[in-house]
Order: structure tokens, then sequence, then C-alpha cells
């Protein structure tokens, strides 16, 4: 019954059971059931789920990221469908994300790296110590509509600062909505650099870097 | 008898030694410095040179164990020893470059400047629980560039005990170095008598930076005792199973100890760290949590099995104001350090994980650091018979307090705290103001720190201290220094 398969897929993501998510998403096509009825009734259903369970302190990060990465696995399945039905799936864009310059703390970036690309963002993920140049010409060469700077030191801050000169430099700044993000980083650092947004752990940043596409009209 | 703590098996001691160099060899270590990788090469290690990875082998890490210091001494700066690193003896400094202070008056976190930290080094030399300074924050009101060495040279303008500190970049290390060897007399004098540690610390997982590699070969061939500080967070940097992130803290200490007595045999080093299990609902880094706890005493206790000199963070407080929290997280790794046997305990007066300052908050650790000696000192029978003599004298009657045997030990049983600890009554409290914990340490703070006096220290060492920091900042596009209120 696609009934029991769709629920299927959606408890494999709240268990967080990545092996089920993939067998029961590949079960559900070979059964003839539409890639976007399996992603809209059935992954972003169990997704937001997990985010509730994290939001009240039922799951933890290691909860979140066994889903995701489940997720993430069912969607490198759906994505050839997809484009063979020529759909796609509202993505909500691409987004560049990195550890600043003199910094290499990637535990919280790379957390935020999957859960947006769980939520179906195409995500280029730059990795730890980029210098301003690399998010900038990152940026350029894949149009990303959307940029995250982590900073876990208060003495590498400045650099997310620095970055969005440079991105006001090279003509950029109109093309791109930045987030930042990291410990000592608070909304009102954000907004004395001129970012468009911060958030305070993975989930949020999601929420963020969904709202913040939506605002520039989705990729 | 002294109470001791003990954590792991003599099997699992084992089974975490032999782990941590079987994963010297596989994957090996990360080293980004050339000189170590040369030195590992010469030592039998395989170079992956591309990829910057050593696969160190046991006989050169058993090598390095050999010539390794058992023990050595930090000295005040009268020349007298102060700190003895080895065995059991338990020691402890505040918590190590704070990127913030907590202001007395306001109870809000800010910049440290020069000010707060020549106040909490007054305040550090006036209690006598804490047995050594540490450049425990970064000032504001200089160039970063020399925020490192710019603590130290502040310290040594007040300070006579022994101090903890680090380098920020590899070319202060050496002004760090010229301010200390000022200080000492003279580069044998300060060889012979160290009145310095240096921390260095590896990164999780099992890397070296060129940085703090190049830190721990300069000390060890400029005879300052180095501290290794390895950090494994469980469950985000290490595995998260406590046993599994103690040996990962074993593997980088012990490649730690092997660059060390490779670039000088018999260089004082310090089997240390700084731990956490990782916080899996807020992504942090938590100190007080049990788990952390755990691991440090675990890895002090692997530490002394091959020998060597323990340090471990413990003491602090993830609160970010001075509360219950803030006070069972410190006691709680207070205590346990000391019955761990570690010889120097860094984070006395640290707050909000490893970031902030206070000086409240460091008279009320001296307070449980007054505890956890006395802990250690355990109960030791005094006479002999224990109680016979005395209670057969007195019978039945209840008047120990006038007695000549209570006025003799007393004050030597007993650990008496300040006013700080609120023992009146009711009543008592009451009369004195109902104050909370944090007015009585802020009001002993204020008197600790009006008692203080500089000491005797030359005008010429002052003014070769300031030469030297002087020069450096000019590098650094600052032309005159802050100046120093007395």
């Amino acid at each position: 019954m696609s009934s029991d398969l769709l629920a299927q897929i959606l408890q494999s993501l709240v268990e967080g059971d990545p092996d089920l998510t993939v067998n029961a998403t590949r079960q559900a096509l070979a059964a003839g059931m539409e890639p976007l009825t399996i992603i809209n009734a059935g992954l972003i259903p169990g997704m937001r789920i997990v985010g509730e369970k994290f939001s009240c302190g039922e799951y933890f990060l290691p909860n979140l990221i066994v889903s995701a990465n489940g997720m993430k696995q069912a969607m490198q399945l759906l994505d050839p469908e997809l484009k063979a039905r020529r759909q796609t799936i509202s993505s909500p864009g691409s987004v560049v994300i990195g550890t600043v310059h003199g910094d290499i703390h990637e535990i919280g970036k790379s957390l935020v790296a999957t859960m947006l690309s769980a939520h179906g963002f195409e995500v280029h993920d730059l990795g730890v110590d980029v210098p301003a140049e690399r998010f900038i010409d990152t940026v350029m060469t894949t149009r990303a509509n959307l940029l995250g700077m982590s900073s876990l030191l208060t003495t590498t801050m400045n650099m997310q600062k620095k970055v969005i000169e440079a991105l006001i430099g090279a003509g950029l700044r109109e093309r791109v909505k930045v987030m930042v993000g990291g410990a000592p980083v608070s909304a009102r650092w954000a907004e004395e650099i001129g970012a468009d947004g911060y958030a305070e752990d993975a989930v949020g940043a999601v929420d963020l870097a969904m709202r913040l596409a939506a605002a520039r009209g989705g990729s | 008898m002294r109470p001791k703590l003990t954590i792991l098996s003599n099997a699992m001691v084992q089974q975490i030694i032999t782990e941590g160099f079987e994963l010297l060899q596989d994957p090996g270590v990360r080293v980004h410095n050339e000189d170590a990788l040369t030195l590992l090469a010469a030592a039998g290690a395989a170079i992956d040179r591309q990829n910057r990875v050593a696969r160190i082998p046991e006989r050169a890490v058993r090598a390095a164990l050999e010539t390794a210091p058992h023990e050595f001494r930090l000295y005040d700066l009268n020349g007298s020893p102060a700190v003895h690193y080895g065995g059991d003896h338990v020691q402890f400094d505040p918590g190590s470059a704070a990127l913030a202070i907590l202001d007395s008056r306001t109870q809000e976190q800010r910049t440290p400047v020069t000010a707060d930290f020549v106040r909490f080094v007054k305040l550090v030399e006036m209690l006598p629980q804490i047995d050594a300074q540490s450049t425990a924050m970064v000032c504001g009101d200089v160039p970063a560039e020399i925020g490192d060495l710019y603590r130290l040279y502040l310290a040594l303008n007040y300070m006579r005990k022994p101090i903890i500190t680090g380098a920020f970049r590899k070319d202060t290390w050496w002004i760090m170095r010229e301010l200390l060897v000022a200080a000492a007399g003279g580069a044998a004098k300060l060889s012979e008598k160290p009145i310095a540690v240096f921390d260095v610390c590896p990164s999780p997982p099992l890397l070296w930076s060129d940085l703090t590699c190049q830190n721990l070969i300069d000390c060890a061939r400029n005879d300052i005792p180095a501290e290794l500080v390895s950090m494994p967070l469980a469950g985000a940097t290490a595995p998260v199973t406590l046993a599994a992130a103690v040996v990962q803290h074993a593997a980088e200490s012990l490649s730690g100890v092997t660059i060390g007595q490779l670039a000088k045999p018999g260089s004082p080093i310090v089997w240390g760290g700084s731990p956490a299990a990782f916080d899996m609902r807020e992504g942090t880094t938590p100190m007080g949590d049990v788990g952390t706890w755990l691991i440090d005493c675990a890895y002090t206790q692997v530490g002394k099995s091959l020998g060597l000199p323990t340090h471990a963070y413990l003491g602090m407080s993830d609160a970010k104001i001075i509360d219950a929290q803030c006070g069972l997280e410190s006691a709680g790794g207070t205590l346990l350090a000391a019955l761990a046997g570690v010889n120097m305990v860094s984070g006395a007066g640290m707050m909000d994980f490893e970031s902030c300052q206070s000086f409240e908050k460091l008279v009320l650790d001296a307070e449980i650091i007054g505890m956890a000696k006395r802990l250690i000192g355990g109960i030791e029978a005094r006479d002999e018979p224990i109680a016979l003599t005395l209670m057969r004298k007195l019978g039945h009657r209840a008047e120990y307090l006038a007695e000549p045997h209570t006025l003799k030990w007393f004050s030597k049983e007993l650990y008496i705290p300040s006013e700080i600890i609120d023992r009146s009554s009711l009543d008592g409290w009451k009369r004195k103001g109902a104050k909370s914990t944090f007015q009585r340490a802020s009001e002993r703070v204020d008197q600790l720190v009006a008692k203080y006096q500089t000491p005797p220290v030359p005008v010429e060492l002052c003014a070769e201290l300031r030469t030297i920091t002087r020069s450096a900042a000019r590098k650094f596009g600052m032309d005159r220094l802050p100046a120093l209120a007395d």
C-alpha cells in the first residue's frame, strides 16, 4: 500500500534509520509512486517532526544528523527521477557555507550544511579557514543566493565583516543573502556588520535560510 | 592515608596506552611543522610529506618516555621552589586566556583592559590557596598581535608566584622568553630555576599545528617546561565513549612527549589537557559536565602510570553569572581534581565555558580550592592513641572548646574559610546586610587588592621589561604602552 510506504519513509526519518529511508524510497519508486509525493508526503513531514523533537529537547544533535543523512541519501535517489520527469522541487536555492579565515572550528558549520542539504538546498561547503576571496569566488561561480559564515572565536568574527565588505566591493552584495553564526556571534553583531540574518543553531539556520531564500524569490 | 580517586582499572589504563601507540602508527599524527617532521623522521617515523602525516613507531615513543622527567619544580621570583610538578602534588592556577571579564559593578561581560589584568595579578598574589599565576586574560587595549606577551609583561611587574602561560604566535614566543630571562636574571638562571610553563595544544583529532608544535620544540630546546593541553571533544572531535576519548588524548599526548624529547631529551613536559563531553543539545563544550570530569581524571591516571607530571582544566563553570550552577560546577571539578592528584589544576576564576574571567569567582574558587586541599589532607591520627587519653580525661564533660588540645589542633585540622562562606546565624546574616555570595565576594576582592603591596622589582628590570614589550608593540602599530598605575 502506498500509504504504508509513505508511513515507512516518514517513520524511518523520525527513527533515524537511513538504510530504511533509502530502501523504502526505492520501493516506493518501484511501485510507481511520484517522486514529488514521496518528498512532500514522506520525507519533508518526517524531517519536520525531527526538527520539532529537537527543538523541544526530545532529540539531540546526533539524531538530527542521522535523520538529515537519511533525507540526503533519499534525495540522491530522487533527483534523477525528478530530472527525468522535468520536475523540480521548489529548491530554495544554492548556499555557499564555510568557517572564516583563521578559524578551524567546523562542527556547527557542518551540521548546518547537512541540514540545509537535507532541506533541498544545493550546498557548497568550503570547509574551514576559508579566505574572503574564496567565499567571493565561489558565490560568483555557483551563482549562489545564500552565503553562510561561521566563526567560533571572537578573534575571527571580524572576518565575517570583511567578507561582506568584499561582497560589496565585488558588486555581489545584492545577489546574495548573508547569514552568520557561531558561538560568539549574536543578532546584534549580524546587524552591525550588515548581514541579513543570524541563527543560533542548525534548526534555526534552516528556517532562516528558507525565509531569506523566499524573500529573494527562490532560485 | 591520602584520599584518592581511581577511575580506571590497571588493565584499562594499559589498553588505553596500547591503543595510543597504535593510533600513532595508524592513522598517524598530522604534523604541520617542518622541524618536528625532521625530528620524527630521524627517529624512524614514516613521513608522508604530501599530507604531512607522521607514523611514529612505538620504540620512538618509549624512548621519549624514558627521558621525560618524572618531576620538576617552578620557582617564585625570589628563587624559592614554589610549585612541584610530579607525583601527587596538587596545585592550582587561574584559567588562562579569557577574552572577557565579568564586570564587578554591572555583572556583565566586557573586554578586559590593562587595569583589569593588573588587578587580577594582585588578587592572585593575595590568595594563598592559589599556587601560580596565569596569563588569565587577553587585554583589548593593545594590538592583538602582542596579546600573549603583553599579559606576561604585566604579570612580571606585580607577581612573585610562578606563572602558567602560552604564546599565540611563533615570533612572540621568543619575546616572551626574553621577558622571562630578564625577570629570572639571565638565561642560565631561568634554565636552572624555571618560573614559567607554556601551554601547547594539539588540535583534535591527532593534529599538531605549525604554531603549537614550534612552541613545543622551542620550549624543549630552551629549558622551558611545556604543558601539553590535548582537548578531545567527546562526540564531536573525538569518540563519544569516554574511554575512546581518553585513548585519543593519550595518542596526542604521547606524540607531544615524543616531539618534545626529540627536540631535547630530558626537557620537562606535562601530560595535560582541556577535554569536554560535547553538549548534544547546544553544541557547546561544557566544562561543568561530569563526563568532562571523568575524562580529565581518567587521562590523569594514564599520565601518572607513565610517570609523567599531570595537568587538567577543572574547576570551571559554564554559567554566565555567579549563581548556583556556577558554584556547583566549580566545586565538583575542583574536588575531583584534588582527589585525582592532578599536579596543576587550571581554571580558577573562569566561567562561561573557558572564555570569561571573574574576580569574584576567583575568590570563591579559592575557597573551594582551600577545601579541596584540606580534603586530600585526609584524616590523620594526630595522637597515639587517637582519642582515648583525652576523652578519658574529660569523661562525660562536653568541654572540648576550652581544652588546650583544641587550641593546639583546631587551625591545623579545620579549613577555616573567609567571610565569603557565610556561617552566621540567620539574624547575624541579616545584621551584616543579608548579602549574597556575589556581594560578599566582591567586598573580599576589594579588601585583598587594597592590602596588596607591589614587590620590590628592581627599577632596571621594570625598564627592561618595558623596553622589550614596547619594541614589540611598535612593530604592530602601538607607540606607547598603556601606563601602569603603580
